[in-house]
């Protein structure tokens, strides 16, 4: 608890310390950072609460972005408006996806919610009237009414925030709650859980479907940030990202999705701005990968802490 | 209570169930017996709905269900137990009945309010904990229990959903004496408050439970009697028993 606490506080002191030294680039670094957090813990609560190893989470955040960007560009410019359409929007797609994809079971399961998130990613792709493959352009960021300016790096990154916590508070609640344990239960023995009596489809199906409109969310605040939304926001590459989020920060965890999110876009961001000499005499052009280093923090992270980051601060009072 | 109606299940060219009839009256405790391979565990899985027949029907209490999901035939009182221990191993004796007692309590599409504030189900647990013998027990995590154990809770988690009628699929599997006896006191504890449908290979334990008992061979019932009657009958002996297990 006094954990939780300490890192809300430096959560919300973090941007006043950035302004201070006027360092808006790392505030709004921050907001991306959160804005990912979002979207790793929706997809955690599918994969890592729900067991449902979902490859196309990206699916759900990119509908999310696009129906928010295409809101603005026709002139609905009101976050009020936007974001909860995006979220909606990006629910029914869940539950459209989920209905078909939930029937199937383990590497099917990978295989066709991938299939369905290419299937959209070339669906936006052809978009000519939103931009097609070059993306979407919006002249500024959704807008927050209430006297607030999005514009504002400070404003937007409490706004996400705010969010964040909202969304981690809400699961903490729900996992704890009569539905969490089903989905729980469903993730250690399905078989058992549908001979107890509970409605394992239907479980699965609206744990996916909150999973996507969370997704939606993340997506919307991700368009509105950096004021573009393309394709690749729906890549596959963009849901294996999610994934490797949440896979370092902690699969099942309350807080892997943000611990993930911040580790990722940190080393991502780290290996891009620092160049290391030696390293870069052994391979010239590593900055351009910066998968290779992601790529080995993963291996170690699977070698030796599979429950994440989060993991190691957690005591194993579990039996295996 | 339970009527099966000429029920079919094939398997490729494999006929698992070949047009299986069988009623059973309210309070009965029948056990199905036969040779490995026999098709037992499929039938069960039929009654309970895992799998669907071909052909023929099943009802319960007069109602057909033949088609209907297994969730709902929980609900309306049809529980099972495995052959093989399905529990909820991470979690401990008392969640793992907690979670049955809930998922017969009331909607669990219920996302805000934890479940610990529910007095009501941690009570009934504890009491169906007691009742199987693990009332010492309810903080172990269900992997750490010993192979009895386990095998009591496997049956807890049937009984905790409160059915009218409860399928045992080899309650006494790869238990040693002790463990055995004990779960035989258990069952026999249940008789008459339920419907019972055992399947079982302990012969000592199907003769002592049982008011009636079904023979099962190759997909077929080919005798179902009084266990009396079963020992005596030529075709069971021939086809089953084995001459030494009457001598």
């Amino acid at each position: 608890m006094k954990t939780v606490a300490a890192v809300i506080v430096l959560l919300v002191a973090y941007p006043l310390a950035m302004s201070a030294v006027d360092n808006l680039f790392y505030v709004s670094f921050a907001s991306r950072v959160l804005i990912y957090a979002i979207a790793a813990t929706s997809l955690n609560l599918a994969l890592g609460y729900g067991g449902m190893i979902s490859f196309g989470h990206a699916a759900f955040v990119g509908t999310g972005a696009y129906v928010a960007s295409i809101l603005f560009a026709e002139g609905v410019t009101s976050a009020w408006l936007e974001w909860p359409a995006a979220i909606a929007v990006s629910a029914l797609a869940a539950a459209a996806i989920g209905a078909v994809s939930l029937r199937t079971r383990g590497v099917y399961f990978i295989m066709i919610t991938l299939a369905f998130a290419q299937m959209m990613f070339y669906l936006v792709t052809s978009m000519k009237a939103y931009g097609g493959d070059e993306g979407l352009s919006l002249p500024g960021r959704a807008e927050l009414g209430l006297g607030l300016d999005a514009g504002n790096e400070v404003t937007f990154y409490y706004v996400v925030l705010g969010l964040l916590l909202a969304l981690l508070y809400a699961l903490h609640r729900l996992a704890r709650a009569r539905f969490g344990r089903v989905v729980t239960a469903i993730r250690e023995n399905e078989v058992r859980a549908e001979a107890i009596g509970f409605p394992v489809y239907r479980t699965k199906l609206a744990c996916f479907v909150i999973a996507g409109a969370a997704g939606g969310l993340a997506g919307a605040l991700l368009a509105s940030h950096g004021k573009y939304v393309n394709p690749n926001v729906l890549h596959w590459i963009q849901s294996g990202t999610l994934m490797i989020m949440v896979i370092i920060g902690g699969v099942g965890h309350l807080w892997g999705g943000l611990i993930g999110a911040a580790a990722l876009l940190t080393l991502e961001h780290l290996i891009a701005e620092y160049p290391v000499d030696w390293l870069a005499r052994l391979a010239p052009n590593y900055q351009q990968h910066a998968g290779l280093g992601v790529g080995l923090v993963l291996l170690l992270i699977v070698l030796f802490a599979p429950q994440g980051i989060a993991g190691l601060f957690t005591r194993r009072a579990r039996a295996p | 209570m339970l009527e099966l109606r000429s029920v079919c299940k094939h398997f490729g060219g494999v006929a698992a169930t070949d047009g299986v009839s069988l009623a059973l009256p309210a309070g009965e405790a029948h056990a199905l017996i036969g040779p490995n391979g026999a098709g037992k565990t499929t039938l069960l899985a039929q009654i309970c709905g895992s799998l669907t027949p071909d052909s023929g029907d099943i009802f319960f209490e007069g109602r057909k269900i033949t088609r209907d999901p297994q969730h709902r035939r929980v609900a309306a009182g049809l529980a099972r137990s495995y052959q093989i221990t399905s529990i909820f191993r991470r979690a401990n004796v008392l969640d793992n009945l907690a979670l049955a007692v809930q998922a017969r309590s009331g909607t669990s599409f219920r996302f805000w309010r934890p479940v610990s504030a529910e007095k009501r189900l941690f009570e009934e647990a504890r009491a169906l904990a007691a009742e199987i013998g693990l009332g010492a027990r309810l903080e172990v995590a269900a992997a750490a229990l010993s192979h009895g154990e386990q095998r009591a809770l496997e049956v807890g988690l049937a009984l905790a959903t409160r059915p009218k009628l409860l399928l045992l699929d080899e309650p006494m599997a790869g238990m040693g004496p002790e463990d055995s006896q004990r779960m035989v006191e258990l069952i026999a504890r249940l008789r008459g408050g339920l419907t019972l449908l055992l399947v079982e290979h302990d012969m000592d334990a199907v003769f002592r439970l049982a008011d009636r008992i079904s023979v099962l061979v190759n997909g077929r019932l080919i005798a179902t009697d009084a266990p009396q009657r079963i020992k005596e009958n030529a075709e069971v002996r021939k086809a089953y028993l084995g001459e030494e297990a009457i001598a």
